[in-house]
């Protein structure tokens, strides 16, 4: 089977004066179609430069992105990219927001398109902050317009970048339900950035972990909680023994800093 | 027609109509408003009646003779009387027309050079020395020479204009289109937005608020430059009135004139400033 997303060998260091910093370091993996996959690591390890090569708005400086088999050179527009920091339009109300993809990219508003956004905002509960804009809007709030406005791309693989990394945990939580129904709903690829062990087991199929400094992957740990996710099973003995797994491989990755610093 | 003939009619006028033309004055000479905030008409007609007494007070006080200081009344009769003659008319429409024509071509080549220089800051480092260069020249230092170029027509008054109204505008305009915020032009990237795109539903907008402090200075700007641009050398004008004023010592034609001046820089400052509450309403809290 092909993979929807192949990541192939990317490496990418970035010049600061007249210091080089290596953000990744021949990073490979595969996402295949309908998969959850979460990238885990620390900050600084680069996550977020991987995410944006592959979303086609940096290039690598070695390495290859291939989707369905085509490299990627620019944004392609079966993927749609969800960041941290909402990026609303603060001058457009909630509904021109989650219009924007349409009129870029079809150069005006078709009536479907119209439908298309009042269902998506009414997914997000939003219904009656339509014609809102984003200043009145809380956080959670505000990156459920974004979802909607990547949403309304169709996109077949969102790529997500800590997207409720700057919410609180109870409004993270729902969301990251809501998410797991928006996916089970629309069948979309995902590929998730996050710092959250909790988040990554709860969400993915697959967790990868990024190494902190190095920018590789280190381990792959398949998760086979069961489908649907529940917020109960926050609370299972498998749920835990992931969870000390993938905690257990970053800190081994920390020893490994530890000698490394300690021998050299 | 002489200026005293125009006085005396002033004075046939005002026995017939005295309140219209009071209500004439006042709204000719309403003190400068800065804040684009709604300020209630209420406080604006307090500041202006205290004005007006407290200017008749220091002539009466002073014992001022007329070419001095005119006391309001006598301002008043002249405004009448130039406005009945129709020659306040006449040269308030020459500067009208020099800095609505100035200001055209002033700010649409301040967005446009700001656009490109905001986009490109290497051409921007190159280019700016020469841009603050040509301001640092005082306009009433350049007038002269765009006299002598362009003649002592309306063309010169409106390249004035241009010249003084560039400046701000287009300072602001790099400011704004650089400060676009860099994840909205990430996402119109991902959207593979073009370039016409970028400009029309990232730039324009996410700039606008900047850009316009930089138009609300070139209004005001745009009236000092058609003055100077008629101090240099014309034949009419608001700035050519004060001009001839000056000549016969007709003082209260001096007020008249400036204080039309003022009239004109209020009424296109109070425009620019209800486009921009139409335009960025997104930023008003009630919206």
């Amino acid at each position: 089977m092909q993979p929807l997303l192949k990541v192939d060998r990317i490496s990418k260091t970035f010049v600061e004066g007249a210091k080089r910093v290596a953000a990744l370091q021949s990073v490979s993996f595969e996402v295949y179609q309908d998969e959850f996959v979460c990238l885990l690591g620390p900050s600084g390890s680069g996550k977020s430069t991987l995410l944006r090569i592959i979303g086609g708005l940096i290039s690598a400086d070695t390495g290859q992105v291939s989707w369905r088999g085509q490299p990627i050179m620019a944004p392609h527009p079966d993927v749609g990219l969800v960041f941290q920091k909402t990026n609303l339009m603060p001058w457009r109300t909630v509904l021109q927001n989650v219009l924007l993809p349409a009129e870029v990219q079809k150069g005006q508003i078709a009536a479907a398109d119209l439908e298309q956004a009042h269902n998506l905002i009414a997914l997000m509960g939003l219904a009656d902050f339509s014609n809102s804009y984003p200043r009145q809007l809380s956080g959670g709030m505000s990156q459920r317009v974004v979802l909607a406005r990547t949403l309304l791309q169709q996109p077949q693989l969102l790529l997500m970048d800590e997207p409720f990394g700057a919410l609180d945990a109870l409004t993270r939580e729902r969301l990251n339900v809501e998410l797991l129904r928006i996916q089970r709903h629309h069948a979309s690829t995902i590929l998730m950035v996050t710092h959250s062990i909790n988040e990554a087991v709860f969400m993915a199929d697959r967790v990868l972990i990024l190494s902190d400094g190095a920018g590789a992957i280190e381990a792959e740990i398949a998760i086979d909680l069961p489908h649907p996710r529940h917020l109960s099973m926050l609370g299972t003995a498998r749920f835990g023994q992931l969870t000390t797994q993938i905690r257990q491989s970053l800190a081994l990755n920390d020893e490994l800093m530890y000698d490394e610093l300690t021998h050299a | 027609m002489s200026l005293d003939a125009t006085a005396d009619r002033a004075r046939v006028a005002i026995k017939q109509e005295p309140q219209k033309q009071t209500a004439e004055i006042k709204g000719a000479a309403r003190p400068m408003q800065w804040t684009s905030a709604y300020s209630g008409p209420l406080s604006i007609m307090s500041g202006f009646v205290l004005l007006i007494a407290l200017w008749a007070l220091i002539v009466k006080v002073g014992q001022y003779p007329p070419f001095i200081l005119p006391a309001p009344d006598v301002v008043l009769r002249k405004f009448i009387s130039t406005l009945s003659e129709g020659t306040l008319i006449r040269h308030a429409w020459v500067t009208l027309s020099e800095l609505l024509l100035g200001l055209l071509l002033g700010l649409s080549s301040a967005f446009l050079l700001g656009y490109l220089l905001g986009k490109n800051p290497r051409a921007e480092r190159i280019i700016a020395p020469f841009i603050v260069a040509s301001q640092s020249v005082p306009i009433v230092a350049v007038a002269p020479l765009l006299l002598i170029w362009f003649g002592s027509g309306l063309l010169s008054k409106v390249l004035v204009c241009a010249l003084i109204t560039f400046f701000p505008t287009l300072v602001n305009t790099i400011v704004g289109i650089r400060n676009v915020d860099t994840d909205l032009r990430d996402l119109m990237r991902s959207l593979r937005a073009s370039r016409w795109q970028m400009f029309r539903l990232l730039d324009l907008p996410a700039a606008a608020p900047t850009i316009f402090g930089g138009l609300k200075l070139s209004v005001i700007l745009s009236v000092v430059g058609a003055v100077v641009g008629e101090f240099v050398g014309a034949d009419a004008g608001l700035g050519f009135l004060i001009n001839l004023a000056r000549g016969v010592l007709d003082t209260p034609l001096m007020f008249v004139a400036i204080i039309s001046l003022i009239g004109l820089a209020q009424t296109l400052y109070m425009a620019v400033s209800a486009l921009e509450a139409y335009y960025l309403r997104w930023q008003k809290n009630d919206a």
